[in-house]
């Protein structure tokens, strides 16, 4: 017996050796690489500042590939189609499009553990100001960020906060209340009518995964003005009437988190109304053709914006892409596939119709357009960037009990 | 005769030390998986478990607030020095981009203290002497000594402050421990829940299984292995693929609801699903074959002679089945039962998935210190807490029931 | 047998006859959910339940469409790919580190024998997510986070109690003497480990590997924690699939992941008889 036990531990042994061995090959073998673009990288030129499309050169990135990671969907579509595609051809890189369902978490993550697999990712202002402040995301240099074609520099061409220190925004996009008209008698017309289960029976869909748009459309629903709105969440009162309002339809809430699914929700019938973005309401009216309407009235405005990862191994490619997607044509070409609003003053006259429906104009479609805007307020993205971490543990408690 | 002696020493000798090389030989196979185990494992769950008591994140950002609050005692004002230096730390942890990373952890400890010093950091670098009056014009915040007491105790690199908040509770500035306001309080809820639903769940599995098992041993052998394997067949089938069909069948438009319909019903929709009632369902569908296995093969070693035997001594078969079989079957539905709340306590995807909002067992707020609020520290005491529960009762098993009767189908 | 005696007392049959319906009523508890999931994965509509033109067996009711989705859709063929790379590899590596241990385990001689199979069967009942959320940064940390190398080791620390246990319960019941007298016919430990030991263990050793394979093939955690876009298994699809877009492709899915295991169960199955010699009663 003794051989053999003899030869079984070499056998192991060996297995181990092997492993480390790999281990230790897949280690070098990803440092090495990344030095290897280091040096790639110094030899690259900057994306020029001029121009709508900024002169990376055909087939400069070929072999490159990104991971651009945004919100699945139709949303996700647009900017495919606006974005991922033009920047494909016209500079021979690969981007392979990652979902989520926002936060700073995963980004956070990789960044700590050093492993940074995302390189642009797709985010709530307020979430971009969070990160940016905790060092998770790379600075962006608003003077790399292509003019309008009239010559107008990218900082006066942005609507204003559209360029911050890590994030240049994309679109103006909106949280509004959606229901499906065939389950009602009577409309609802106003923000209340969602807590009002009363008169408007059904479920209602609320996002689960953050308090902000929640606590702000509670205030709203229970009579605060909309300029009042922050400075009533700031005090403890103010966050104890927001969540005692939410009480009233807590258990009558159906929790989704991917922006994909509230349309969802609405078609299965299991809410008759919820909140969404309404790009996604959008689409399933348009496309899809379902009875669903949305409540324009005590809508919440956000900026959605591209930032890049802290120590991502694309650093180059990464900022070419996001000057790329940011250029005017881009912006107003994703407003042909999804009811958002591109975040340059130069983009909007060359806003036009759906995609493959000259009869939908976009125009009326947009978060903010006049008759749409009437009651909105605008998301506090610093508000947020300081709070959310202590209102997020609220929530969470709130939700389990 | 010496050499008579020399030579039964030597064989004594030989043998210990041939039994020795054996043991030796013996602990050699297990090396290698218990190192590979270790690894990849042990060493990264311990790892993981040290975050609960240290975070060194504060003394290293704010190096001269905490050398200032070490001389503190917690009791009456924070020294002045603490003003300036903190005012220092401030400066320097926005130019470094640190700030942001300091604030969040302050407000694992308490809540509000992110927003507070990002606040204040924004504006620190134009605070003039006397600190203290200058941080008060910020915010009034800046004069409760509880504040001070809670950046004294988060920029100790050792701390108990993961696990106070994991019990609900929050520490005052000279230490004492209160509990936490009742709206932020919600992690004794979950444990308790945890225990609750585990408990429940084998109860259950015990109630359907028990019979079903004393059903099965009872049958001829082909039926016995026929109806074995139907047991088997949930227990071989994806976690995933029997959750998808609980949520099939249980959703308001699912197949259950459709029958009740069907069936006369007031046309109200039962919610089944993506609450409790789903959690339970879903876990007790999951974990009974864990139940039946165990208690099967004990009933299959108790002779039928015996309950035979208690009937012809006058016995009534109730009470045969009562005072001597179940007596006889009771370590094997004892096993099934302490595994199925052993693996219930830890359980996270079913819940996940079919918990809905009121279905959710300790192990989601765990993910959801993960892998949401980043709060590292207080997810390693939680596990840390909900660990020495399922290892206790581990042991138990190793101890009282014995690791060789894990069969598994 | 024992019915038949008992069967005299009227009681004992009306208590049959109820054992009888609750077992019934149990198993169809167990088995039904997995049933229903079959027949509903040809819907020709996006619903998860039966529709009229199905239940009259219309067969405009019915369809492939889920199937030919599963098939059309990149990310559930990587996924496949993925998964099975994955299993294959940590069922191998468990295995082979498994029955090693066990061997010694199965010794008399092994010291701290309870305290060493405790520690290897531990990653059995240790709470995932605190298993996966040790791993998430310990793996990080030596760059093993987001590749498949990492998920194989995962797996196969979570594979390992299973071959540890079904490796040691057939050793458990190996009588050595075999070795012995093979060794006195004149058999050198080498011959003898291989035309003896290994005939006899490789059954218990088999199903071990395919209990391994099941749990890798099957888990979810560790992949959520570790994995990253190019890790994506079937479980992981399942599990972005349920929680985000619920649609009949997962109940597709659902049914080839039953028949899967049916078959892996029916294996098992198999060499348990093959090893089980004849005349002993089944042990379980």
């Amino acid at each position: 017996m003794g051989r053999t036990t003899g030869i079984i531990i070499a056998a192991a042994a060996a297995i181990v050796i092997l492993a480390g061995v790999l281990l230790f090959m897949l280690k070098g073998g990803s440092e090495s690489e990344v030095s290897e673009l280091d040096k790639e990288m110094t030899d690259m030129p900057l994306p020029s500042a001029d121009g709508s499309a900024p002169a990376a050169g055909a087939g400069k990135l070929a072999g490159k590939s990104l991971v651009v990671v945004s919100w699945g969907g139709a949303y996700t579509t647009s900017q495919i189609e606006a974005y991922h595609k033009p920047f494909e051809a016209q500079t021979g890189a690969k981007i392979n499009s990652v979902d989520y369902n926002g936060g700073i978490a995963e980004i956070k993550a990789q960044v700590e553990a050093k492993n940074v697999t995302w390189d642009v990712v797709d985010m709530e202002l307020a979430d971009a100001q969070r990160a940016c402040d905790e060092g998770l995301l790379e600075k962006i240099d608003a003077g790399t960020l292509p003019a309008a074609p009239d010559g107008t520099p990218a900082l006066q061409d942005f609507i204003p906060n559209g360029i911050t220190q890590c994030a240049v925004t994309t679109i103006v996009f909106s949280h509004i209340v959606a229901y499906d008209s065939s389950k009602f008698q009577t409309q609802p017309t106003k923000l209340a009518d969602f807590f009002d289960v009363k008169n408007f029976p059904g479920k209602r869909g609320l996002r689960k995964t953050s308090p902000k748009i929640n606590l702000e459309l509670a205030l709203r629903a229970d009579g605060v003005a909309g300029d009042q709105v922050y400075q009533t969440l700031s005090t403890k009162e103010g966050v104890a009437r927001a969540f005692k309002k939410l009480d009233t339809i807590k258990n009558d809430v159906i929790w989704w988190e991917p922006g994909s699914q509230p349309p969802q929700l609405l078609a299965d019938g299991q809410v008759t109304m919820t909140t969404a973005y309404n790009g996604r309401i959008f689409d399933a009216q348009v496309k899809e053709g379902k009875p669903f309407a949305i409540i324009w009235d005590g809508q919440l405005q956000e900026l959605d914006v591209l930032s890049i990862v802290k120590g991502t191994k694309n650093l180059d490619a990464a900022t070419q892409f996001v000057a790329f997607a940011t250029d005017t044509q881009r912006l107003a070409d994703q407003a042909q596939w999804i009811a958002y609003g591109p975040a340059r003053k130069s983009s909007l006259p060359l806003v036009s119709t759906y995609h493959g429906k000259p009869d939908v104009d976009m125009k009326v479609h947009m978060p903010n357009a006049p008759e749409n805007s009437a009651n909105a307020i605008q998301i506090d993205f610093l508000w947020w960037a300081d709070h959310q971490e202590e209102l997020n543990q609220r929530w969470a408690a709130w939700l389990a009990k | 005769m010496g050499t008579a002696i020399a030579t039964q020493e030597s064989l004594a000798e030989q043998f210990k030390r041939s039994g020795k090389r054996a043991r030796r030989g013996t602990f050699l196979l297990v090396l290698p998986l218990l190192a590979f185990l270790t690894l990849t494992f042990l060493l990264p769950i311990g790892n993981m478990l040290s975050r609960s008591i240290g975070d060194p994140t504060v003394a290293e950002v704010l190096p001269r607030t905490a050398a200032a609050l070490r001389a503190w005692n917690g009791k009456g004002r924070p020294p002045f020095s603490a003003y300036s230096a903190l005012a220092d730390d401030l400066v320097r942890a926005e130019r470094e981009g640190r700030i942001g990373k300091v604030a969040t952890r302050m407000n694992f400890e308490r809540a509000g203290m992110r927003s507070l010093i990002m606040k204040t950091a924004r504006v620190a670098s134009t605070f003039e002497p006397p600190y203290a009056q200058a941080f008060n014009a910020v915010d009034l915040q800046w004069s409760d000594p509880e504040v001070w007491g809670t950046l004294r105790h988060a920029s100790a690199t050792n701390t108990m402050g993961y696990y106070v908040s994991a019990l609900d509770q929050t520490r005052t500035a000279d230490g004492k421990w209160v509990p936490k306001p009742e709206e932020d309080q919600v992690y004794i809820m979950l444990f308790e829940r945890t225990l609750w639903v585990a408990g429940l769940v084998t109860l259950l599995c015990f109630v359907l299984g028990y019979p079903l098992a004393y059903y099965i041993a009872r049958q001829d052998d082909r039926t016995r292995n026929l109806l074995l394997i139907l047991v088997l067949l949930p227990f071989w089938t994806s976690l995933l693929v029997r959750t998808t069909a609980w949520i099939a069948l249980l959703q308001t438009n699912g197949i259950v609801n459709d029958g009740i319909a069907l069936f006369g019903g007031d046309g109200a929709r039962l919610e089944l699903v993506h609450n409790m009632t789903g959690t339970l369902i879903a876990m007790t569908h999951i974990l009974l074959p864990f139940m039946i296995l165990p208690t099967y093969s004990v009933m299959l070693s108790v002779p039928p002679a015996l309950t035979r035997a208690a009937i012809s001594l006058g016995a009534t078969p109730w009470t045969a089945f009562w005072r001597v079989y179940f007596p006889m079957t009771l370590p094997g539905a004892a096993a099934g039962g302490l595994l199925v709340f052993i693996l219930a306590l830890g359980y996270y995807i079913t819940p996940a998935l079919v918990g809905g909002r009121t279905g959710q067992l300790i192990s989601n707020m765990i993910q959801f210190h993960m892998q949401t609020s980043l709060n590292w520290g207080l997810a390693a005491a939680l596990g840390g807490i909900l660990l020495a529960g399922v290892v206790v009762l581990y042991v138990i098993y190793a101890r009282v029931i014995g690791l060789n009767r894990l069969r598994l189908g | 047998m024992a019915e038949k005696n008992e069967s005299k007392f009227g009681w004992s049959r009306i208590e049959g006859g109820l054992t009888k319906a609750y077992a019934i009523g149990v198993m169809v508890f167990l088995i039904a959910p997995l049933l229903i999931i079959v027949p509903l994965s040809f819907n020709a509509e996006p619903y998860f339940t039966f529709t009229s033109k199905m239940l009259s067996l219309d067969p405009s009711g019915f369809s492939l469409r889920w199937y030919s989705d599963i098939v059309d859709n990149p990310q559930w063929l990587e996924a496949i790919g993925n998964s099975l790379v994955i299993a294959i590899a940590s069922t191998f590596l468990a295995t082979v580190l498994g029955t090693l241990a066990a061997i010694g385990l199965a010794r008399s001689n092994m010291p701290f024998r309870d305290f060493f199979m405790a520690l290897l069967i531990s990653p059995l009942v240790v709470p995932i997510v605190i298993a996966a959320a040790g791993m998430y940064f310990f793996y990080s940390s030596i760059g093993l986070a987001q590749t498949h190398l990492g998920i194989i080791m995962a797996h196969t620390a979570l594979g390992v109690p299973f071959v540890v246990i079904t490796m040691t319960a057939t050793l458990s019941s190996f009588d050595r003497n075999l070795i012995r007298a093979a060794g006195s016919l004149g058999a050198d430990p080498i011959t003898a480990f291989f035309r003896v030991t290994l005939p006899l263990v490789a059954p218990g050793m088999i199903s071990g590997a395919l209990f391994a394979f099941a749990a890798s093939f099957d888990e979810v955690v560790t992949v959520l924690f570790l994995g990253g876009p190019e890790q994506r298994t079937i479980p992981r699809q399942m599990w972005s699939g349920i929680r985000e877009q619920i649609s009949p492709t997962i109940l597709a899915v659902a049914t080839l992941l039953i028949i899967f295991s049916s078959l892996l169960l029916l294996a098992v199955e198999m060499l348990r008889r093959w090893h089980t010699p004849p005349g002993a009663p089944i042990k379980r």
